[in-house]
């Protein structure tokens, strides 16, 4: 008799998980808000402000996705994760989805059980050096003293970049960025490596930015994006399409300022398509019709949200580079709305 | 052949004491003797005057005279320092002036701090009676409420959860009055563990359906806060003090249980104590955070912190069962075979022989381990609690005070010395209370 009960409980249980963790975006509505994983801090990609709001390039994805299921960019809670826990909390499903600067691997997508929806920043490794030194490539370090983040990928790629360029360097393990800046500043290193991003938001710390110059290489490749978890293809849809969105509006030019006046129409049938002008395109991902417009309205399109985080206006001052639209010269290439 | 009269001299009073020579007396002496002994201590003593002077202005200057207490970011702080004159480097306390109640309280709502603060004030009040004798006893019913008001002015929500909550120890004593003597007559232990057991029950199918049903027919709630909103050093403070507060009880028993004749309750202490000893805090905080999600069902609402405090009560247990079984053997024998010659039975020779002793030995062991649990609790920035240490990260990378290292470790490090200093010196003001022996 009790042994029964028990195992009607367990199995009710496990009912109740499998049922829970089929449709995220039925547990979502249900719940009333999205729960994102987003980082503990990263300069530009996820902070706080004065107000104890998150702020950030990273944080504006999930304000998007908020925004775009309840028509409120602030029906969003964040969970903050590290490195260490980051997987974990969204394969338990403690988070429906991670936005945290987080590089597209094979295993990850793969062995992990993950599903990386697409890239909101094209990251790589770089090189910061002072500009007295009169470097102007990495091809000319040979010899250099080097703080590296122990037990990362850019440890990886530092040695194989020195090796099959021929050259030598003396590593100076570091632990943490603010930990590197120290002794960066301090000369206990010549060169800085980390992702290109990361060496731009810590020189704009520094005094004087201008003393120090980001070679132009950039030796991997570090592509972050947001990502959910494998088995629930239609919420990975919802994700993947809110992104894109955000990016085919800053191709057509849809602002957050502009996107009431042109979800009345235009001339362009992506654009009411989108907007939700022209079919029923909402719908096919279990959305309202206004879904793409509450997005962009959250916090603008890519373009937007990229300026007034970690663009050349904000102390960060990163350039588009590579995550400048394909029409630009760049990688930002979202498929074909219809 | 002689006697006292027949000696040439005898005093006949006492000779008043001389004072001491001059030389073993006062400030001068005190120097010679402690600070310039010999030539090797005297020039130790130099250097680290030396030390001292150099580093002191130094400090004063970086953290007050250059210090710049008002700007809106790193870079502003800069410039009213360069229009000031500065050279090198300064504090820029700006950062915690603006981000105080972040440090503070976290994420919990501004209009709703009263309650933390209130939470605060209460709990020196419940701690009061605890630390110090002389004060009236009746104030200890209020500190054995505390702990369910804290938790209801925190998270706020219906008051009758921890009401209910509450009112199982009131079943629980109950159970014991009636089973140990007024309906029935069991023994002692039984009776106790009855009544255990039905607090257990009480919490487990009775306690959440009987505050719906209070809550219905008369609805007490305020605001609910949810766990995800609390960090800084409120949530120092709760982790630490839950852990303090409950790993003290949850010690001397699993250190009684060690040193029982019952060879089952015996092992599963021992067990229990030797693994929890052989497993570092942040592995059980990982177990905590992410291991537990995958074995419960998703949706279920146990809370972050609540599983948290658990494991850092179960960690800080351990090491006081041994802090207390080190007290325990330090007791000569005979003090446990007078409290059986007085006819005492088992709890009561722990209660009013054994255990006072016992303790008052291990004070220094016991605030040891306090003072390890408080600071061990920054450990949690590891798994994404934003905690003093923690929520410095997502302060760090607002671009306003990026490059803001020193002033955000140091304001952590006052507040954590502040705490520890005074647990510190409350520790020594007990042993010299409590100090009965003639040394």
């Amino acid at each position: 008799m009790k042994h029964s009960l028990i195992l009607g409980a367990v199995a009710a249980i496990g009912l109740a998980a499998g049922a829970a963790s089929a449709n995220t975006l039925e547990d979502v509505k249900a719940k009333g808000h999205l729960q994102c994983g987003v980082a503990t801090g990263v300069p530009g990609f996820a902070f706080t402000d004065a107000d104890g709001e998150w702020q950030g390039f990273d944080v504006a994805v999930c304000r998007a996705v908020a925004a775009a299921i309840f028509g409120d960019p602030k029906a969003v809670k964040f969970t903050p994760t590290t490195g260490k826990t980051r997987f974990t909390a969204l394969a338990s499903g403690e988070v429906d989805m991670l936005a945290r600067n987080t590089t597209w691997t094979f295993s990850r997508d793969t062995d992990l059980g993950f599903d990386f929806v697409g890239v909101n920043y094209y990251d790589g490794q770089g090189f910061m050096v002072r500009k007295d030194l009169g470097v102007t490539s990495a091809k000319e370090l040979d010899g250099a003293t080097v703080c590296i983040q122990t037990g990362t990928t850019t440890e990886l790629n530092l040695a194989d970049f020195f090796r099959t360029n021929g050259m030598s360097y003396e590593p100076v393990p570091i632990e943490t960025n603010a930990e590197a800046r120290q002794k960066y500043l301090a000369g206990a290193c010549d060169v800085y490596t980390t992702d290109a991003s990361g060496l731009a938001a810590t020189r704009s710390t520094f005094e004087d930015p201008k003393a120090h110059v980001i070679l132009p290489e950039i030796i991997s490749k570090e592509p972050l994006g947001p990502l959910v978890r494998h088995g629930d293809n239609e919420w990975g849809d919802l994700v993947r399409w809110t992104l894109n969105a955000l990016i085919i509006a800053e191709e057509k030019g849809i602002t957050a300022a502009n996107v009431e006046e042109m979800a009345k129409g235009t001339n362009d049938p992506e654009v009411n398509r989108l907007l939700g002008a022209e079919g029923e395109y909402g719908k096919m991902i279990g959305l309202g019709k206004d879904w793409a417009v509450n997005a962009i309205k959250a916090g603008g399109n890519y373009g937007e949200i990229f300026a007034r985080y970690i663009g050349e206006e904000t102390p960060v001052g990163l350039a588009r580079g590579l995550n400048a639209q394909w029409t630009q010269g760049g990688l930002l290439y979202a498929p074909p709305f219809r | 052949m002689s006697n006292a009269k027949s000696v040439a001299f005898v005093a006949t009073k006492m000779i008043p004491p001389s004072p001491p020579p001059s030389g073993s007396v006062g400030p001068i002496h005190w120097a010679r003797e402690h600070l310039f002994p010999t030539p090797l201590n005297a020039l130790l003593t130099l250097v680290s005057i030396a030390f001292v002077l150099w580093l002191t202005p130094e400090i004063i200057r970086w953290a007050f005279i250059d210090a710049v207490w008002k700007a809106g970011s790193l870079a502003e702080c800069r410039e009213i320092a360069r229009a000031a004159g500065v050279e090198g480097s300064f504090a820029c306390w700006a950062v915690i002036n603006e981000r105080f109640n972040q440090f503070m309280f976290g994420f919990y709502p501004s209009e709703l701090y009263w309650r933390p603060i209130l939470a605060f004030a209460l709990l020196l009040v419940a701690l009061a009676p605890v630390l110090f004798a002389h004060l009236p006893r009746k104030m200890l019913i209020f500190s054995a409420v505390y702990p369910f008001l804290a938790y209801w002015l925190i998270w706020g929500d219906s008051l009758w959860a921890p009401l209910s909550a509450m009112a199982g120890f009131a079943v629980a004593y109950a159970a014991f009055r009636a089973l140990s003597g007024g309906v029935v007559q069991l023994g002692l232990a039984a009776a106790a563990a009855a009544a255990g057991l039905a607090a257990v029950l009480w919490w487990l199918f009775a306690a959440s359906s009987a505050a719906e049903a209070m809550q219905a027919v008369l609805p007490l709630s305020i605001e609910h806060v949810e766990s995800a909103k609390l960090g800084g050093f409120l949530l120092a403070l709760i982790l630490g003090v839950s852990g303090i507060a409950m790993s003290l009880p949850l010690g001397i028993l699993l250190a009684l249980g060690r040193k029982s004749d019952l060879p089952v309750l015996k092992g599963i202490c021992v067990a229990f104590i030797e693994f929890i000893r052989g497993v570092p805090l942040i592995t059980l905080l990982f177990v905590a955070s992410t291991l537990l999600n995958y074995f419960l069902p998703p949706g279920t609402s146990f809370d972050l912190i609540l599983r948290v405090v658990i494991m850092v009560t179960l960690f800080a247990a351990a090491y006081m069962a041994e802090v207390i079984r080190g007290g325990l053997a330090a007791l000569p024998q005979g003090q446990y075979e007078a409290a059986a010659a007085l006819g005492l039975d088992y709890w009561k020779s722990m209660r009013l022989v054994i255990l006072p002793q016992a303790l008052k030995i291990s004070i220094p062991g016991i605030v040891n381990t306090f003072i390890g649990l408080f600071k061990d609790t920054t450990l949690v920035s590891v798994i994404g609690l934003l905690d003093p240490v923690g929520i410095i990260a997502p302060m760090r990378a607002d671009s306003n005070w990026n490059g803001i290292v020193w002033e955000f470790y140091g304001f952590v490090a006052l507040f954590f010395f502040i705490f520890c200093f005074g647990m510190s010196r409350y520790s020594m003001y007990l042993e010299g209370k409590l100090k009965t022996d003639h040394r």
